[in-house]
């Protein structure tokens, strides 16, 4: 646990000493701006946040490979994994402290759109309910993303083939539910499910369902599980 | 503190790694006593390099065993880490921290407490003269600035065993004696393994020699020793103005002469002169060339090279009494 504590520590401090915390951390802000101006801006405009919870899953499958790319691919460029590696440190520590670290990163990025919260409260009485669950919705849709991200990061020594390859897969869950319009029945059931993004909308709404969560939950540890095993194996190699 | 110099701290039995289908190591087996420095040399591609990884639990062997401090590499990987201290042939280094912070963290994950660390840090930057680079950028540092990082990475935690990956590959001449002299300090509280293809800095910096070729163990001795054993052939090359065909007889009689090759440059005569004995043939040479009247442009002993020196450890020992 301290070293997981000691390696993410390690990697939010480089990560915020880089000019890319800051740079995507102003992309989110003015596209979460964007969403939100024209989704209170209608004939009759709700007052909710719903407008950015929503885009944002595309957004953060851009951004979160963004944030992962480097941690587990430039320890194998520059050969510190081997480093890392011998020392008394267990890999699933290793992996865990990266992605505690890709997880403050990620919340780095949410916090510039809290004023976007306090404008609605300075012009309507929104409901705090909805907000709150929409912003536990991203966290733990983040959580996936970085998770897909982090996987893919300790598959390639390439920060953009790493970043590349989890575009991919991300892009992928999200497109894959409409092949259920394709399909019927169970298939169709089970397409929606495995999509990362419908998991998401009834955050959107206020309504938290534990099996939402609990998806969320399965699909990072399993992913993160996966990277573990995938730095196990440049031992075997 | 416990005298025991003479245990062993380092036991590998029939060590073998394949990559894939092919060797890297075949059944490497050699013991390093407490205290030791022991060099490991070979040629690129020897496998050192895989020998190293796997002693520092980076990687599994195929087959065969090795245990450091009594742990063994595999079973008791953690363990095993925990009494290491390695320098790997890259020195890998994170770039964008300075000195100190990545000092720190290395500290950190190595498990020492913020008081060993506050101490060893300073200490380590004394040992290695960095002095003037503690927030310096390691990405800004010259190579040389870079290898003293990594070896204070490597000394930090007081690892019982330290294991050296070249260490003084790829810098400057001062450097590189700083760098010996820095390992030699090591010995007797360290347990050093390190491997190099530069012959004369195994017996400049260790007390004992493992010689590596194609995966196998060709031979294990002391320095001194192993340079006796190779005392059997040297050469001699001689740079002389004079008469060809006289100059080459003239040197084949000479005692202990085994061959003689010539090449012609304008009218020097470069002659490459092999001898069997042990006894050093440069002043009968020059005496021979001053009776005869010729002009000796130039006299000097060539040491055999390393791939040389294996083919002769590996050859049988036929010409050797």
């Amino acid at each position: 646990m301290k070293n997981t504590i000691t390696i993410a520590w390690k990697e939010t401090r480089t990560y915020f000493a880089s000019p890319m915390a800051y740079i995507i951390m102003a992309v989110y802000a003015a596209l979460a701006a964007y969403y939100f101006v024209t989704s209170i801006s209608g004939v009759l405009p709700e007052a909710t946040i719903r407008g950015y919870i929503i885009p944002s899953t595309f957004i953060f499958t851009l951004l979160a490979p963004i944030i992962t790319m480097r941690l587990l691919a430039e320890e194998q460029k520059l050969g510190t994994l081997e480093l890392l590696m011998t020392a008394p440190v267990r890999d699933y520590e290793i992996v865990l402290g990266k992605f505690l670290a890709a997880m403050a990163s990620l919340l780095s990025i949410l916090v510039p759109t809290v004023y976007l919260v306090l404008m609605l409260w300075w012009f309507a009485t929104p409901d705090i309910g909805p907000i709150l669950s929409g912003y536990l919705g991203l966290v733990l849709f983040g959580m996936a993303t970085l998770s897909v991200g982090l996987f893919a990061s300790s598959l390639s020594g390439n920060q953009i083939v790493a970043a590349v390859l989890a575009m991919g897969i991300l892009l992928i869950l999200t497109v894959v539910d409409l092949a259920s319009s394709y399909a019927g029945g169970i298939f169709a059931d089970l397409v929606l499910q495995i999509s990362i993004t419908t998991h998401l909308e009834s955050f959107a709404r206020g309504v938290i369902d534990t099996h939402d969560i609990v998806y969320y939950a399965i699909f990072t540890v399993f992913m993160l599980f996966l990277a573990v095993r995938s730095l196990e194996s440049r031992r075997w190699r | 503190m416990e005298e025991n110099t003479g245990t062993p701290m380092i036991e590998v039995e029939d060590l073998t790694k394949y990559y894939g289908e092919y060797p890297a190591i075949e059944n490497i087996s050699f013991t390093v006593n407490r205290g030791e420095i022991l060099g490991f040399l070979g040629p690129n591609a020897a496998g050192k390099t895989t020998t190293m990884r796997i002693l520092t639990g980076f990687m599994p062997p195929t087959s065969g065993t090795a245990r450091i401090a009594g742990y063994d590499v595999v079973d008791q990987s953690l363990e095993v880490r925990r009494h290491i201290g390695y320098l790997p042939e890259t020195v890998p280094l994170y770039t964008e921290m300075s000195v100190t912070d990545y000092l720190d963290f290395m500290g950190r994950i190595r498990g020492m407490d913020k008081e060993w660390r506050r101490r060893r840090i300073g200490e380590v930057i004394d040992i290695c003269r960095l002095g003037d680079y503690r927030v310096s950028l390691i990405g800004k540092l010259s190579k040389g600035f870079r290898q003293r990082v990594g070896i204070a990475q490597a000394i930090l935690h007081e690892p019982e065993v330290l294991i050296m990956d070249e260490p003084t590959i790829g810098i400057d001449p001062i450097q590189v004696v700083e760098t010996r002299n820095l390992i030699k300090g090591f010995g007797g509280d360290h347990t050093v393994i390190l491997s190099t293809h530069i012959l004369p800095e195994v017996s400049m910096v260790c007390q004992r020699v493992i010689i590596i070729h194609e995966g196998q163990v060709v031979a294990v001795d002391r320095p001194d020793n192993l340079s006796e054993r190779l005392r059997g052939t040297e050469r001699l090359e001689v740079d002389i103005r004079g008469p060809s065909a006289e100059v080459m007889t003239a040197f084949r009689d000479l005692p202990g002469v085994q061959d003689v090759t010539r090449t012609d440059r304008d009218d020097v005569g470069i002659y490459r002169i092999e001898t069997t004995g042990s006894e050093d043939l440069r002043a009968e040479i020059s005496n021979l060339v001053l009776q005869r009247g010729w002009q000796l442009l130039r006299l000097q002993p060539i040491q055999m090279s390393l791939e040389e020196i294996f083919l002769r450890l590996t050859e049988p020992d036929s010409d050797r009494e």
